[in-house]
């Protein structure tokens, strides 16, 4: 029952987002949905997953304010299209037709189809020692998706700092050779 | 007080407190990763937010001196560099990843696990670092940049 309450909320903060004008409120609801995620991995049973998404949730929220909102413009004027909403109710309603004939087949919350995770579950503490099965699976078990997962992050920064960089930049007036 | 770096003073004393606690936490979660909830990326995040408050709180030029953005770049290399050659000695008991230490230790005590606190510790530190390289890229090189022109 919290759960859907959870949902809703999470659902007003997302419209929110999209329709306010402010830039900075918008943010703010982001935010809000992204705590409300938060608490739903946590009520879901996924401490990890809660801890890691309030921590960069509140980290990003920071970022985002003081890195851009405060530089550049913070109202949005444009107004919304009528086709672009249009085409997005049609999209939406086709999204949901087909989603819950997908959702009605998968497997109950909490009975896996798959034997490797049952696997993981009752040897996992013999055969790597780490009391925590989150932490076993990630980074023995499945050790080669968070290798891909640091390497997206350590390219992604090494991109940001190499175009935002301040030596070899050009200034204003200054021509090609 | 304004011509000063940084934010108001009520907010400096209150950082200053508990910057530590927070950097404390993050080590904490960090270490513990293989026994309770949390991990090298959470923790690596909360160390980042650490650096991340000194920035916002005392200004550029004090973050800076605790960690320079060559220091961040060569801990976010060490870190990375760390969790490669733990993956890699996997090849010493013939697969990638391989967990190679033989004997695991007792369960529920902090040594324990083989390879997972030290790539913990390689994630911890990768992603601190990372976070914190990210936002003084965002603030430092624009402002900076401004200023030039």
């Amino acid at each position: 029952m919290l759960l859907i309450i959870l949902l809703i909320f999470m659902i007003a903060g997302a419209i929110i987002a999209l329709e306010t004008k402010n830039l900075l409120s918008a943010v703010i609801a982001v935010g809000a949905v992204g705590a409300g995620v938060s608490i739903c991995f946590l009520m879901l049973g996924a401490p990890d997953i809660a801890i890691t998404q309030m921590a960069v949730e509140t980290l990003s929220l920071v970022i985002l304010i003081r890195a851009t909102i405060s530089r550049d413009l913070t109202h949005i004027t444009a107004q919304r299209e009528v086709g672009g909403l249009i085409a997005i109710g049609i999209f939406m309603a086709v999204f949901v037709v087909f989603a819950s004939f997908a959702l009605n087949e998968i497997p109950r919350f909490g009975e896996p189809l798959m034997r490797v995770s049952s696997h993981y579950v009752q040897n996992g503490l013999a055969q790597t020692g780490a009391s925590n099965i989150v932490s076993a699976i990630i980074l023995d078990y499945r050790g080669y998706d968070t290798l891909g997962e640091a390497t997206i992050l350590f390219v992604s920064v090494a991109g940001a700092i190499v175009l935002l960089r301040k030596k070899g930049r050009k200034k204003v007036g200054e021509k090609d050779e | 007080m304004n011509d000063r770096p940084g934010m108001t003073i009520i907010v400096k004393t209150i950082v200053r407190l508990s910057v530590s606690l927070i950097l404390l936490y993050g080590v904490y979660i960090v270490a513990y990763g293989q026994l309770t909830p949390g991990g090298g990326f959470p923790g690596g995040v909360i160390i980042g937010g650490a650096f991340i408050l000194l920035c916002l709180a005392f200004g550029k030029e004090q973050a800076l001196k605790k960690m320079s953005i060559s220091a961040a770049s060569i801990l976010d290399s060490t870190g990375a560099l760390i969790f490669l050659t733990v993956a890699l000695l996997g090849y010493t008991g013939g697969a990638f990843f391989f967990n190679f230490f033989v004997n695991k230790g007792i369960p529920f005590h902090l040594f324990t696990a083989g390879i997972i606190p030290l790539c913990n510790i390689g994630i911890g530190l990768k992603v601190g670092a990372c976070l914190f390289g990210a936002f003084i890229a965002l603030i430092l090189f624009r402002v900076t940049a401004k200023k030039e022109e």
